[in-house]
């Protein structure tokens, strides 16, 4: 309706039911995410600078006291800070060849069913299938086969190694699937401008194809990077008591040794960490080229 | 690199195939196949706390999926009508909803819950005419809760790419020939949608179902199948774990299957 113009009764009446109507619908969801995500984060903002009470749990406090003390749980970030990193781009090494077989070079009938090979394992439990490889790798998997050709004593399970295999395998689907959807909608009639102006595949590759993959490349490795910063299982399966994350460490924090401020804090610094990782890679993928959307299915 | 495409397919199906395997076989041992039996599945099944488990998490799923399906698509349709700003925010918040770590999730959702019981059950006991008022706790409502945060965010999206490919000529012409909004909205935008309104609730139900971390926090007293599965592997591997890991999995991928077909669907059939 035009600005300044005198809305008929009849209408005003409808624009209020239209208002009316979007309100009821957006109630719920509004609802649901200020009581669950909204409210929960506050909370332990608020935790986060308090105090621990002496039977556990939480006691009022003005302090940064949680923050100052998070060198004494160093070990768990470092293991993260450098395993979620590395394990996103162990994941990013194997991903890209399969995403660019997957957008550029499948037979058309085969793609569809390629890409649900995929998404597959990226829906089914990730507590399944971190188990399937503890009971490969365990003593009685792959040490025990090896010990029939007189390979004995390898541990293979509860190392660093271990949990990195998991990584790999449990996020690859989700560092697959960005990176083919950018290279799927690369216009190919640039790959053959470049050819035809002299470009050798090498670098029509480095300069066009994988230029122009960037922006899924980021995606993915920033949900990747994210993901595994909150990872547990993982580490608690295939890493035994060997190498915990900073998931372990919130878990024992709330579950067992009930410091909750101290957890909050903890918590809070993931979550400020994950955001920053995504800050970055919004930038450097919105520098290179527009934002891409990335469907999870 | 077919090679490698082929090996990497081999890296994330043998593991699996190999669970699928030995639930099937008759021995103890991971090491040698014994012979077929399924003995494992017979176990399993006549565990009374798995069956338990097993049932809590078929409840929990089913409900928090129907919850997700109901709020996330009428989200959808109401963030059609917003100006930008109101847009924008949502979108920070479901965005948010789908990235941030289940484990913080799931203890910034424990430490609320806690607070808020504790202020509510003393005021539920002071209303209470009789000496056993309800307590509010952890249980099935902070899971389906907790869950349905993150499976309403995944339908509102799902919902929310669907409708923005909707053809607007189909609604405008409807509400040319004075069909009511609501008549419009049944027969129109609802078929179009109702494909991705169903994955979207088969995903959520999938996502329920095989979470872990979450559940792990807020679950209180309860157990779910994936808490339940975790707590025996952490007492030793057993044979009958392959045949549970069999189960969900077969149960994932057919649901997963499904909610591919749902989305691939262009126009329902009349």
């Amino acid at each position: 309706m035009p600005a300044g113009s005198q809305p008929a009764f009849p209408m005003r009446r409808s624009l209020f039911r239209k208002n009316l109507v979007t309100a009821l619908l957006l109630a719920p969801a509004a609802l649901w995410l200020v009581v669950f995500l909204v409210l929960p984060f506050v909370a332990i903002a608020i935790f986060s600078v308090g105090e621990r009470a002496p039977e556990g749990g939480y006691q009022a406090a003005l302090t940064f006291a949680q923050y100052a003390n998070l060198p004494a749980r160093a070990t768990a970030f470092w293991n993260t800070m450098v395993l979620a990193p590395v394990g996103a781009l162990a994941c990013l090494l194997v991903a890209y060849p399969v995403a660019y077989y997957l957008a550029l070079r499948a037979p058309d009938r085969w793609r569809l069913i390629l890409l649900a090979l995929i998404v597959i394992p990226f829906w089914t439990s990730l507590l399944m299938r971190t188990y399937a490889w503890m009971y490969i790798l365990g003593g009685r998997g792959i040490p025990a086969l090896l010990a029939y050709v007189g390979i004995e004593d390898l541990r293979l399970i509860n190392t660093p190694g271990a949990v990195l295999l998991g990584i790999v395998y449990g996020y690859l689907p989700l560092m697959i699937l960005p990176i083919y959807v950018s290279l799927e909608r690369l216009d190919r009639r640039l790959l053959e401008a470049s050819a035809d102006l002299g470009a050798t595949p090498v670098s029509t590759f480095l300069g066009v194809t994988l230029r122009l993959s960037l922006p899924g490349v980021m995606t993915g490795f920033s949900l990747v990077m994210i993901l595994l910063l909150g990872e547990y299982l993982i580490p608690t399966l295939l890493g035994g008591g060997k190498v915990f994350f900073i998931g372990n460490a919130l878990v024992d924090l709330f579950l067992q040794s009930r410091n909750w401020p101290f957890g909050s804090a903890i918590a809070i610094t993931l979550v400020l960490v994950s955001v920053v990782v995504l800050i970055v890679a919004n930038r450097i993928s919105t520098r290179l080229s527009g934002a891409r959307r990335v469907d999870l299915i | 690199m077919r090679a490698f495409v082929v090996a990497v397919f081999a890296f994330l199906y043998l593991p699996i195939a190999l669970v699928v395997l030995f639930s099937f076989n008759a021995g103890h041992h991971a090491s040698e196949f014994t012979g077929f039996s399924v003995q494992w599945y017979g176990k399993a099944l006549s565990n009374p706390f798995l069956v338990e488990a097993l049932k809590n998490s078929l409840f929990i799923a089913t409900t928090s999926a129907l919850l997700a399906a109901f709020c996330g698509t009428a989200a959808a349709l109401g963030l059609q009508r917003v100006g930008a700003r109101t847009r924008a925010l949502f979108d920070a918040l479901l965005g948010a909803a789908i990235v941030v770590p289940g484990v913080v999730i799931g203890i910034s959702t424990l430490v609320a819950l806690v607070q808020l019981f504790a202020v509510v059950n003393p005021f539920l006991a002071s209303l209470w005419p009789t000496d056993q008022p309800p307590r509010l706790s952890l249980g099935y409502g902070s899971i389906i809760a907790a869950h349905g945060l993150f499976s309403m965010a995944l339908v509102t999206m799902i919902v929310g790419t669907r409708l923005a490919s909707l053809d607007r000529n189909l609604v405008e012409a409807s509400s040319d020939l004075y069909a009511t909004p609501l008549t419009t909205f049944r027969s129109i935008v609802l078929p179009q949608i109702m494909p991705a309104v169903i994955a979207g609730f088969l995903l959520a139900f999938t996502f329920s179902f095989d979470d872990f971390i979450i559940a792990f926090f807020v679950a209180g007293a309860q157990t779910t199948l994936p808490i339940y599965v975790f707590a025996s592997i952490r007492r030793g591997v057993t044979p009958e774990i392959n045949a549970i890991a069999t189960i969900v999995l077969c149960a994932s991928v057919l649901l997963v299957l499904l909610a591919q077909w749902q989305l691939g669907r262009r126009k329902p059939s009349p």
